[in-house]
């Protein structure tokens, strides 16, 4: 069986900015060790001369034209926003910055 | 805020350490529409007016890559001396923080579309250094946050800020050096060199508007010591957003000041990331590098790899300009400049305006004494750049041709020029316009010369006596009397002809 | 046309008759929303939709019926399936109508834009029914993941109705909707086909454009037709796909001749091959008892069925389950309280956004959503990407080389389309690797991006539920699908003697005494 602690968990919670209660990291780690059992042997499948596929079809060079197009007006922009002032999305105090 | 830093002497730091430099310089480019999507990319326009749903990251949108900011990312890559990418792939860097809409940013991780360069900086006295670059990649920028509550408008102490997204998805070019070793005391030196001659290559390439002040380059500088004569890097420090030539340079040196106190009292250097202060010219500590900095990249599944045929390339290739210190140096020989002139007209910035004056038929001489002479101090007093005066090279030819002609002297070419600023036309025009005519009928000078020699007996008496130098006194009585129109030397020939003295 | 009639119709025919002006769109549609109020609502109905769109479906359906009245030009320019009404899985993004993707955390929420496909549709003036249910975010096989409740399978109402796309399936089967839009990333599409007896395709990777539907894992997404008849979807997909400068996904390539290839329906000289790794162990008996029956008849129809194998296909779970995690640890990062959405906050401690957002995310996401951000955001962490992000990437190349090799022995492939007949409500609720074994039949397609169609292959003897039947075609032969698909179902038509879903049972009386009015 995988390892993975609560300890684990907490830290890729924290990763995901999902708060989590105690119980919930025990049952998590528990469903992820499980999960992880499960499909780890793709690890074993293929060796090393094996390209990797990120895109099913392969394509390449898309691009689009360096055109201005369409924008949306402030009052669209925050229509859904949760907080705003000043036509601008507002937020509670940020910790540190990135 | 943290306790202030102890910091060692520069001339100790040096002694008994070297640095090691690093940079990452972030290069915003000037396209039209933003990097993912079709938004416009303008600066300064009123909050959240510059965006639509793909730049705030709304559910079910998707990228596009920008043609243009491609092309642009591949000409700074060949500026930098740069290979080019057979073929590279974006990827997402994911970290939450709210200046980032869709909380990853997509840039591009183990492929750049550039790779292995080198760029020539030049230091103030000529020694160049050459700098290797690592990579330049492709990114988008974030939008803007804006602190408020707290006392200081920063970001410790703010009750909660105000995100405006038109900057976010920008196009970015992040341009990644190796490690930078042997500098020695230069460093500081060298850190403003090298962003300065990024910035000059950029905005020559003109993929970039290049202001720093409005954030198109920015910098965070690496830095490291290890004891003289070792070759393993110390811990290195980030200082980041390091946004002018000056605190490039400052902020370099500041960290080398303090990484070797650290070092001298036997401590060690934290890898941590660090915030400039220009106010007090030094840096805090930031936040340390940590697991919070997995960014777990993995290729960006909703674009597809960008593969720049060679054709492509050499096209981008062909319409490089000339880089810019090769140009300089060009230039400086055809225009016989000595150092010091030369000097003095890349700092004011009017390199290519007197380019363009000397193409427009002016000699170089002619060129460098109205721009430097003239057009620079007005730009200063306009608090704008001297090409932006509205001078055109054809009306200094023309300026130029009238004094030399024997139409103005220079006094008077100066309110032409004024006039000429100020939209009243030609110069020409606005001599004829304000009715500034060099006299040269000598008989009214004779009247005026009289007049000043009457007025000033004693300063006549000196003359006679042999006191030649004493003629300015009268020349400008008579200047003024002709409200400075008359041509002085011949103002000067009269008087001493009049007081029968030989000059 | 008899009210049942109008909505037991396939939307080819209503289409036919619409054009015939022997019945209008408002009578069409509104028949459908009366459907929808006797047996969507109230405490055992089918809860298929989410929202129901009742004005504005209406008033296209009017425009419609307006230009065909005025003939001339108006009517010439009217798309075949104008005014034929359409239900949308509630993932992709409308303009006046809410989209929650089946999620708390998106409750509330109005597009500024309009998907790719919804364009598509109101220039073709399909009246739009509503918004159906699914799994939330698309995670899940049973719809019981959804926020807002599950939906019922119409077949047997203590059932699943598949998932994610549940509500679109349930809609169709129900005769709620003559068609509706789903989504496939794992066989969200298929699965839910199958266990509802209804069609469902997943086209190509790339062939209808992403834009406009939120993304759940970006490279298996795939927006597609759910219909009760071969015909129906292959008009669907026609009208919704295409190239799309929004997606650079998207393929240039002509997807043009898919209702020709429906129409023409036939299996003689094709090589049809069995995947002996989709089928046996862990399949139900019912399930392989109808699949070998329609082996039967295509061989009697001319088609040469041989068997392939796929050896890697026992790995594509397992890489599915790395993969789409991964991609949906990403693509939710954005549901973060800042811009649109949920904003919950602590209850207690400092009130800093990196609090607010993890106190949002923990409140706006169900158990399924977290388990697979969690799984994602472990198997893209510093120390694990190679070991299963990466390897799950080189296993999709295995894939991608099994089909390969399979295709090259056989013009399709075939297999059932889930392992099982729809189960109870709450069966697997509280076992996650026993949901996901739903999709072992599906997942490969995905990996590989090569499309995909589900059709009813009859009724499984132990339990009366329906079985699918899945076809597999090589990358951009979305075509070739809708060719033996036409030709499979008229095949087993004409043994049921009709449509599979006359024989599934009244609603009506199932629904009656708790039914309740449009929500
Ligand atoms: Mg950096
Ligand atoms: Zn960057």
């Amino acid at each position: 069986m995988a390892e993975i602690t609560r300890d684990d968990v907490a830290h890729l919670a924290q990763l995901a900015r999902i708060e989590m209660s105690e119980a919930e990291l025990d049952k998590m780690a528990g469903e992820l060790a499980h999960i992880v059992d499960a499909v780890k042997s793709v690890s074993e499948a293929a060796g090393p001369d094996v390209p990797a596929t990120s895109h099913p079809i392969p394509l390449s060079n898309v691009f689009r034209e360096d055109v201005v197009g369409h924008v949306l007006t402030p009052a669209e922009a925050l229509s859904g926003a949760p907080d705003a002032d000043e036509d601008r999305f507002r937020v509670p105090a940020i910790l540190d910055e990135e | 805020m943290a306790a202030t830093d102890e910091i060692l002497s520069f001339d100790e730091a040096m002694e008994r350490f070297d640095p090691v430099l690093g940079f990452e310089v972030h290069v915003e480019l000037n396209t039209k529409s933003k990097m993912f999507s079709s938004a416009p990319n303008v600066f300064g326009d009123d909050p959240n007016t510059n965006v639509n749903e793909v730049d705030l990251g709304m559910p079910g949108v998707l990228p596009v890559v920008n043609r243009a900011a491609v092309e642009s990312s591949i000409k700074i890559g060949l500026a930098l001396n740069c290979e080019i990418a057979e073929s590279c792939r974006f990827a997402r860097k994911n970290y939450f923080y709210p200046d980032t809409p869709k909380n990853f940013q997509t840039s591009q991780y183990d492929e750049p579309i550039a790779h292995d360069g080198w760029l020539d900086v030049e230091l103030e006295d000529g020694t160049v250094f050459r700098v290797e670059i690592e990579r330049a990649h492709m990114e988008e920028d974030a939008g803007k946050l804006t602190h408020m509550g707290g006392a200081t408008g920063r970001i410790q102490g703010a009750d909660y800020s105000l995100v405006d997204y038109n900057r976010a998805g920008v196009p970015l070019v992040e341009i990644v050096t190796k490690p930078i070793v042997g500098a020695g005391s230069r460093a500081p030196e060298l850190a403003r060199a090298y962003v300065s001659a990024v910035r000059e290559i950029v905005k020559n390439l003109g993929v970039s508007d290049a202001r720093m002040e409005r954030g198109n380059v920015r910098c965070d500088a690496n830095v490291s010591l290890m004891p003289k004569g070792a070759d393993k890097f110390g811990t290195r420090s980030e200082t980041k957003n390091v946004n002018s030539l000056r605190s490039v340079e400052h902020a370099v040196r500041f960290e080398i000041q303090r990484h070797a106190a650290v070092l001298a009292s036997g401590g060690t250097v934290t890898q941590e990331t660090r915030h400039w202060h220009e106010d007090t010219r030094t840096t805090t500590a930031g936040r340390p590098k940590s697991d919070a900095d997995d960014y777990r990249y993995f290729p960006e599944p909703d674009l597809v790899p960008v593969v720049p045929s060679r054709e492509w390339v050499e096209e981008l290739r062909a319409t490089l300009p000339e880089p810019p210190a090769e140009r300089r140096k060009r230039l400086k020989e055809a225009w016989g400049y000595a150092d010091a002139e030369f000097r003095d007209v890349v700092n004011a910035g009017v390199v290519e305006a007197i380019e363009e004056t000397v193409a427009a038929g002016a000699s170089p001489q002619a060129a460098r004494k109205w721009w430097m002479g003239e057009i620079v101090g007005r730009a200063k007093t306009a608090d704008v750049d001297p090409a932006e005066l509205g001078v055109t090279p054809a009306a200094i030819v023309e300026l130029n041709g009238l004094v030399e002609g024997g139409k103005l002297n220079n006094k008077m070419a100066g309110q032409v020029l004024d006039g000429v600023i100020a939209g009243e036309g030609t110069p020409t025009q606005v001599m004829e316009a304000r009715g500034l005519v060099l006299v040269s009928d000598d008989r009214p000078l004779l009247e005026a010369i009289d007049a000043a020699l009457a007025a000033q007996p004693d300063v006549a008496d000196k003359i006679r006596g042999g006191k030649v130098q004493a003629v300015g006194a009268i020349v400008g009585g008579v200047m003024k009397a002709t409200r400075g129109q008359a041509d002085a030397g011949r103002v000067k020939e009269l008087i001493l002809e009049r007081l029968g003295v030989s000059a | 046309m008899s009210l049942n009639e109008l909505i037991t119709s396939s939307a080819s025919a209503l289409a036919e008759k619409l054009a015939a002006k022997e019945v209008s769109s408002e009578e069409v549609t509104r028949a459908h929303l009366d459907r929808i109020a006797e047996v969507d609502g109230g405490e055992r109905g089918v809860h298929a939709f989410l929202h129901v769109n009742t004005e504005e479906a209406l008033a296209v359906a009017r425009e419609v019926d307006a230009a065909r009245a005025a003939g001339g030009d108006d009517a010439a320019a009217l798309h075949p399936l104008a005014g034929v009404p359409i239900a949308i899985k509630d993932l992709i993004v409308t303009v006046g109508q809410p989209t929650t993707a089946g999620s708390r955390i998106l409750e509330g929420w109005m597009s500024p834009y309009d998907a790719t496909v919804i364009k598509k549709i109101r220039a073709a003036k399909l009246p739009i029914l509503g918004k159906t249910n699914l799994d939330e975010f698309a995670m899940g096989s049973s719809t019981e993941h959804s926020a807002f409740g599950p939906t019922r399978n119409p077949w047997d109402l203590d059932r699943i109705p598949g998932g994610s796309g549940g509500g679109s399936a349930a809609a169709v089967a129900a005769f709620e909707a003559p068609l509706a839009l789903g989504t496939d990333t794992g066989g969200s599409i298929r699965q839910p086909g199958a266990v509802t007896g209804t069609v469902g395709v997943k086209p190509t990777y790339g062939a209808v454009s992403r834009y406009g539907a939120i993304a759940m894992a970006s490279s298996l997404d795939q927006i597609g037709p759910v219909s009760r008849t071969v015909l129906d979807s292959a008009l669907l997909q026609e009208l919704v796909g295409g190239y799309d400068p929004f997606d650079s996904t998207s393929l240039t390539d002509p997807f043009d001749t898919l209702v020709a290839a429906a129409k023409e329906g036939s299996v003689a000289g094709l090589r049809i091959g069995v995947v002996k790794e989709l089928g046996g162990e862990g399949y139900q008996a019912g399930v392989e008892a109808r699949f070998h029956e329609a082996l039967e008849l295509l061989k009697g129809a001319g088609a040469t069925v041989v068997e392939v194998s796929c050896p890697n296909f026992q790995y594509a779970l397992g890489a599915y389950y790395l993969i789409m995690p991964s991609e949906v640890s990403s693509n939710l990062a954005k549901f973060d309280g800042v811009r649109y959405g949920l904003r919950v906050l602590p209850k207690d401690g400092p009130m800093t956004i990196e609090r607010v957002m993890g106190a949002t995310r923990a409140a706006g996401f169900g158990d399924e959503a977290k388990r697979r951000i969690i799984l994602g955001t472990y198997a893209l962490s510093a120390g694990y990407y190679d070991a299963y992000y990466g390897s799950a990437q080189k296993v999709r190349t295995l894939v991608q080389r099994d089909f390969e090799a399979a295709f090259a022995k056989a013009d399709v492939l075939i297999s059932p389309t889930a392992p099982t007949t729809a189960f109870r409500l709450g069966e697997k609720l509280d076992d996650p690797l026993a949901m996901y074994l739903n999709d072992v039949a599906t997942i490969p397609a995905n990996l590989a991006g090569v499309p995909g169609l589900s059709l009813p292959g009859g009724l499984a003897d132990e339990d009366g539920l329906p079985v699918g039947i899945q076809l597999l075609a090589p990358a951009r032969q979305d075509a070739r699908l809708y060719r033996v698909g036409a030709a499979l179902e008229s095949l087993l038509e004409a043994q049921w003697g009709g449509p599979l879903l006359a024989k599934a049972p009244s609603l009506t009386a199932a629904t009656a005494a708790t039914t309740e009015g449009v929500k």
